[in-house]
């Protein structure tokens, strides 16, 4: 027979102030637990969505950022030519010719950061279906003009709709804002590229981005590509290339938040172990007239296990609901492959709640077990002589 | 003082929960202190900055090089001692995961402004003698083993192909913040096997004034020099140099902090219910003891100290261990801390860090058992 679970709530609500603050701590390890993965989460995700599977990007060989990359106008125009570049509806290819140059420029709380300054064709928008205008207008090509991305407006100084920003002594004015879904070019400032090469006497291309017509076609324009003797260029699939870029931070960031979850979870386990026996110690007398009754030792230990397990639980609980509002909040750091600022928003996701109660229900089932094994073993007869 | 025996027999009588409770507040000071020693490594750069040395760097952006041309006017800038350039590499050993500095520099200059890289004279005269070889930091050489002879070859990003130095010396901090982990080669070598529209340019000037009063003065001085040709400068001193790269990580650091507050916090949490439990349980004793002539104030005392010795305690094994554990194991992060030592300002924060939560955790506790009612207690037991 089991003991209700009544018994186990009434007894947690019988030592509200023990209950609540062995709860918050636990739960406040899940938090940590919660806070760190929907950090690394959000990173991965902003570098990881910026590249599109369909699409390959060229770039120097050697290259692990578009900064260090050079591509010359010959090039471009030889790797233009492949037969397995989709076809865009005026039937010239579906490809564009970037230039990525960093700016220094100042943020909104007075510190400066190195922003992507990226010279775009009107085909980056159509390799891009996740960039939308959400305000404003297109730039005008052959104009000073730029539009720049969600989170560079919201940070940096000079970048709303109708400000003149100063890059290479000339005033460019901010004519739309674009949302480019949470990836790292919602940080990057976008402008006319032919007029970007004069302006920032920059003779040569970063980048090559194209859409293939057939995924399949990858491996054959990447050898041909790749062996052509009029360039050094290495081709890769555009996501896996800004996946790359991620890679080492992210984890990073993860061995950073298991290290330190896990070594707090020792923590909290030696907190949830000592409110057990201290339960398990002040009822005895409980304890022996449960056995008395008839209740089987299993049933203490899994009642007692049940209890601690609960009492995790809550806290587990309070934990995923202070990581709620952490979801959405933006922050900022360097894209070290590329040097360049990266904002990003933290992702709370379903599966990091669950992973989080878990978390906290695993670390109240080891705190109790021990404790319930101890109540289990009562002798009844010496249980209930005690006072 | 006399009765520290007391409060320590107190601990004693119930060890299971005094080593949970002093071991779980040494886990959270042990995380504190590598949290914040994340943050002090990145900060190693900033200490190891010297007053009088100044940077010279485009204008717009780190991106952009400077012609070699404006060496010989940085010279005669009034208030210039010393000047010496060098351009970051930016390449890998075998795997782009294998990330240390490499800079190309003028080695005939390098020394003079960076007094503190020590070199054997021998180590020394063989790097300036050859012009494909290199010098490595310790702490370089000994992560991947080189030795003086070694050929090291490096993949370039930013200069493409591999490179192959010699390693002829191994250099050292005078201090411990220099960092250590950097690859110094030369300039002319990587300048002389550059195409032609590539050469003579330079990433960095460092500039060595006579005295740090002076670095505002001759900052202005340069910047107004070049400030209308096609390639401006911007001249900082090192430190503000320094403190704008570490400006780039971002908000680590607040973080960072977050996480270590919540730690603190949620152990600070876990340790006031077992205070709080142990003085419950002695609720008769105390009695007992106020029976006995005991003041209120004594008590107060008795019970606040145990939870302070306890406190105080897992603090020092947190805090010692942090210390012991990076110190031993040469821990980098895979490359991303190079300088990570805990520090002693660290260790002793830690430590008042756990002062503070002992003092938190007993406060409830000692008080209710200084205002116990004698009669009420004696009658809760019988």
């Amino acid at each position: 027979m089991r003991i209700p679970l009544a018994y186990n709530l009434r007894n947690l609500a019988a030592r509200k102030v023990s209950t609540v603050l062995t709860a918050l701590g636990i739960g406040l390890v899940s938090w940590v637990f919660i806070f760190t993965l929907a950090l690394a989460g959000g990173f991965q995700a902003a570098l990881q969505s910026t590249g599109s599977p369909e699409n390959a990007i060229v770039v120097r060989s050697g290259s692990t950022a578009e900064l260090t990359s050079i591509i010359d106008r010959e090039s471009a125009a030889a790797i233009e030519s492949q037969p397995e570049i989709a076809k865009a509806p005026d039937g010239t290819a579906l490809a564009t010719r970037e230039l990525v140059v960093l700016w220094n420029l100042p943020r909104k709380n007075g510190t400066t950061t190195n922003v992507v300054v990226r010279g775009v064709t009107a085909k980056s928008f159509a390799l891009r279906p996740k960039v939308r205008l959400v305000q404003g207008r297109m730039f005008r090509p052959g104009l000073e003009e730029v539009v720049v991305g969600k989170l560079a407006n919201e940070r940096i100084r000079g970048c709303s709709i109708g400000d003149r920003i100063k890059l290479a002594g000339h005033p460019w004015s901010v004519v739309g804002v674009f949302d480019a879904q949470g990836t790292s070019f919602d940080s990057e400032i976008w402008g006319d590229v032919e007029l970007f090469m004069p302006v920032f006497d920059r003779p040569v291309y970063q980048s090559v981005t194209f859409r293939l017509d057939e995924p399949s076609h990858f491996g054959a324009i990447r050898k041909r590509l790749e062996a052509d003797p009029r360039m050094s260029v290495a081709v890769k699939h555009e996501d896996e290339f800004y996946a790359a870029q991620s890679a080492t931070l992210a984890t990073l960031l993860r061995g950073l938040g298991l290290f330190v979850t896990l070594i707090m979870a020792l923590g909290a386990i030696s907190g949830a172990l000592n409110t057990m026996y201290a339960a398990v110690g002040s009822r005895t007398k409980e304890i022996g007239t449960l056995l008395a009754l008839g209740f089987s030792r299993g049933s203490v230990l899994l009642s007692f296990l049940i209890e601690s397990t609960l009492l995790a639980v809550f806290g587990g609980i309070v934990g995923c609901l202070l990581a709620l509002p952490v979801n959405g909040m933006t922050t900022s750091t360097t894209n070290f492959a590329s040097f360049s600022e990266i904002a990003f928003r933290f992702q709370v996701t379903p599966l990091m709640l669950l992973e989080g109660l878990i978390f906290a229900a695993v670390m109240g089932a080891l705190g109790g077990l021990v404790p319930s094994r101890n109540a289990a073993r009562r002798v009844i007869v010496e249980a209930l002589r005690q006072v | 003082m006399k009765y520290v025996r007391l409060i320590v027999a107190n601990l004693m009588r119930a060890k299971r929960r005094t080593f949970l409770t002093v071991f779980s507040i040494a886990v959270a000071l042990f995380l504190f202190c590598t949290l914040r020693t994340v943050i002090t490594s990145f900060e190693a750069s900033i200490r190891a900055s010297e007053a009088t040395r100044l940077v010279v760097r485009h204008g717009a952006s780190l991106v952009f090089p400077l012609p070699l041309s404006y060496r010989d006017r940085l010279t005669q800038v009034q208030g210039v001692t010393g000047v010496t350039y060098g351009n970051w590499f930016g390449g890998f050993y075998q795997d782009p995961k294998n990330q240390f500095a490499q800079f190309a520099m003028d080695v005939p200059t390098m020394f003079g402004l960076f007094p503190e890289t020590v070199i054997p004279p021998d180590q020394l005269r063989a790097f300036q003698a050859e012009r494909t070889s290199c010098i490595i930091g310790r702490a370089l050489a000994r992560k991947y083993s080189w030795k003086v002879g070694d050929t090291v070859p490096i993949i370039g990003t930013i200069y493409p192909g591999e490179w192959r130095f010699v390693v002829r010396g191994i250099y050292e901090g005078k201090t411990q913040d220099v960092d250590e982990n950097t690859l110094f080669f030369h300039w002319d070598y990587l300048n002389e096997s550059l195409p032609e529209g590539r050469k003579n340019y330079v990433g960095i000037y460092w500039l060595r004034i006579a005295s740090p009063s002076m670095a505002a003065a001759v900052s202005e001085r340069v910047d107004a020099m070049f400030q209308n040709s096609s390639q401006p400068t911007k001249t900082e001193t090192e430190k503000a140099f320094q403190a704008g790269f570490i400006s780039m990580i971002g908000n680590v650091q607040l973080l960072l902090t977050i996480i270590g507050s919540a730690i603190v916090f949620a152990i600070m949490l876990v340790t006031i219910n077992t205070m709080m439990m142990a003085a419950r349980e002695r609720t008769t004793e105390i009695a007992v003891l106020k029976t006995l002539g005991f003041s209120n104030g004594l008590i107060l005392r008795l019970v606040g100290g145990e939870a302070l010795l306890v406190s105080l305690l897992g603090g020092l094994l947190g805090c010692g261990l942090a210390a012991l554990v990076f110190q031993k194991t040469d821990f980098t992060g895979g490359g991303f801390f190079p300088n990570f030592r805990v520090l002693p300002q660290t260790v002793l924060t830690g430590i008042l860090l756990a002062a503070l939560m002992g003092v938190l955790s007993g406060l409830a506790p000692a008080i209710s058992a200084a205002h116990l009612k004698i009669a009420n207690a004696m009658r809760k037991v019988v």
